[in-house]
């Protein structure tokens, strides 16, 4: 330490000198803590102070498709997800993400169509909201029940009229660099895209969500239109969407690009299938700190979904 | 007080504070939504971060004849050990409900936890042996090859990590060039002793 140049103990009396070196150990211990304290905090920040936003304001009717299960609070739905664009941090996302612009918002609806459209997000407001409650589990193993609110995509699609050439249905997110991260950052590439297979997209439970817990969709939840197919892994759910695509090939999707053999295609929740690296058996109800569930095949929608992928082996096709 | 036990306190205090940060955030709900997760990952990087600071004390004393340090590289050594047992504690109880048979089953699925385990394992005799006496009875050529095991046990601790991520690699990458750059120095040849080592 430095006190060898300062205090030059030949000359100070001992107890003078003594007090001014414990007064300086004290000053450096107490600086020290300050500084470390600092770095953890920058680190690891306190949770930001819970988004406001608007109710979604017309009626919102009710589905037979939710859950009766009690959905997370609305604090753990807008501070606990993965939205890569603004941050690899599921704590962190919330933050940056109020930078997001959603208005004006347009979606592009296009491909092999009849009648291609750009409908604007009042537009889309304008489809019949409903709530619907759902599961949504992670590939990260964690789980949640939101009370989203929505339409079904079908409604959508029926508008633009796919040929019958269209088999799949690519959907795209908005990549604003201005207040999102770089690919680099996120280790994704941007745009974020996703896909469906065109049955599952006109599948009733797939829903293009305009808000949850009866509000307008958060920032951080993908704001201001996303994608919900509860019977597959989260990152299905494409977030922000600006375009969406009828084609007639398998369209690439941004996870599945990153690592093919840990993301396929389909994504379907599968507790059979692990994940490379962990098992997909059970998983964490965000909330329930010490206990694990199991996890469901197609996360509970079995009854609905598992006629879709007859004949499939979800083990190859997953 | 000597200048040694104080940076001792020193060193502890520091050491200490994000354990503080811990049981202040957990007490106040603040651990995000998933608390488990959050508590883990970060004693999981604790360790790492000891592991790190602990085997930087060899290039440094090489690099700039800091040889004061060695004074104070069991005690950091230990604290990577003390957060490395906090963190498989926290997933004992709280990922797997102290149920040995899963800890079992898991080490068995799922690669990273059974790389995390080897490097844990790898630290618990360099903890059991941390003590003066033990020292002298292994002596000191003996002590010195059995701590080489902290190399492995870094190694393996950075895997770990990397195997846990999806595409978010900065850190792990960060932590395993870090370490890279240390182990490598250690092939460097010792520098002649400077006349500044009483700079610490």
């Amino acid at each position: 330490m430095t006190e060898k140049k300062i205090a030059p103990s030949e000359i100070t009396p001992e107890s003078e000198y003594l007090n001014r070196r414990n007064f300086m150990r004290l000053g450096l211990l107490a600086g020290s803590a300050v500084a470390t304290g600092v770095v953890y905090r920058s680190f690891n920040p306190v949770p930001p102070p819970p988004v406001i936003v608007a109710e979604i304001g017309s009626d919102v009717g009710s589905s037979g498709f939710s859950t009766a299960e009690s959905p997370n609070t609305f604090e753990e739905i807008t501070n606990y997800n993965n939205f890569y664009e603004f941050s690899t941090s599921k704590a962190g996302v919330a933050r940056p993400a109020q930078n997001l612009v959603t208005r004006p918002w347009t979606v592009e609806v296009g491909g092999l169509v009849q009648k291609p459209k750009t409908f604007d997000i009042d537009q889309l407001l304008r489809f019949p909201q409903e709530e619907r409650v759902y599961r949504f589990r992670c590939v990260e193993a964690w789980s949640m029940v939101i009370p989203w609110v929505g339409f079904p995509l079908k409604l959508l699609l029926d508008q633009v009229e796919p040929l019958g050439t269209a088999q799949y249905v690519a959907f795209e997110t908005q990549y604003d660099p201005k207040v999102m991260q770089s690919s680099f950052s996120a280790g994704i590439d941007f745009p974020y895209v996703e896909g469906l297979r065109i049955d599952e997209a006109m599948h009733p439970l797939a829903i293009l969500a305009t808000g949850l817990y009866g509000k307008q969709m958060p920032n951080q939840n993908g704001a201001p239109v996303r994608l919900v197919v509860p019977w597959k892994y989260g990152f299905k759910s494409i977030k922000s969407i600006v375009k969406i695509t009828l084609t007639d090939k398998m369209p690439p999707t941004t996870w599945n690009i990153s690592a093919p053999s840990e993301y396929g295609f389909y994504s379907n929740v599968n507790p059979n299938v692990d994940h490379p690296r962990w098992s997909q058996g059970s998983e964490r109800r965000i909330g329930e700190d010490l206990t694990m569930r199991k996890t469901e095949m197609f996360n509970g929608y079995g009854d609905q979904v598992a006629s879709l992928y007859a004949g499939m082996d979800l083990k190859k096709d997953y | 007080m000597n200048d040694v036990k104080f940076n001792k306190i020193f060193i502890s205090l520091n050491a200490l504070i994000p354990l503080a940060f811990l049981g202040y955030d957990g007490w106040f709900g603040q651990l995000s939504a998933n608390p488990v997760e959050f508590f883990l990952r970060t004693t999981g990087v604790l360790t790492l971060v000891f592991l790190i600071v602990t085997l930087s004390v060899t290039p440094l004393r090489k690099a700039f004849g800091w040889n004061g340090l060695i004074k104070y590289r069991r005690m950091l050594g230990l604290y990577a050990f003390f957060y490395g047992v906090v963190h498989l504690v926290t997933y004992s109880i709280f990922d797997k409900r102290l149920d040995i048979s899963a800890i079992a089953g898991d080490v068995w699925q799922r690669p990273f936890i059974a790389i995390g385990m080897l490097a844990f394992a790898m630290l618990v005799p360099l903890a059991a042996t941390s003590t003066n006496g033990m020292i002298k009875r292994l002596g000191g050529k003996n002590w010195t090859k059995l701590h080489k095991l902290t190399y492995p046990a870094a190694i393996l601790g950075v895997i770990h990590f990397w195997m846990i991520v999806k595409s978010d690699i900065f850190y792990p990458v960060l932590f395993g060039l870090v370490l890279a750059v240390l182990l490598a120095y250690r092939l460097v040849p010792k520098a002649k002793p400077t006349v500044q080592t009483s700079s610490s």
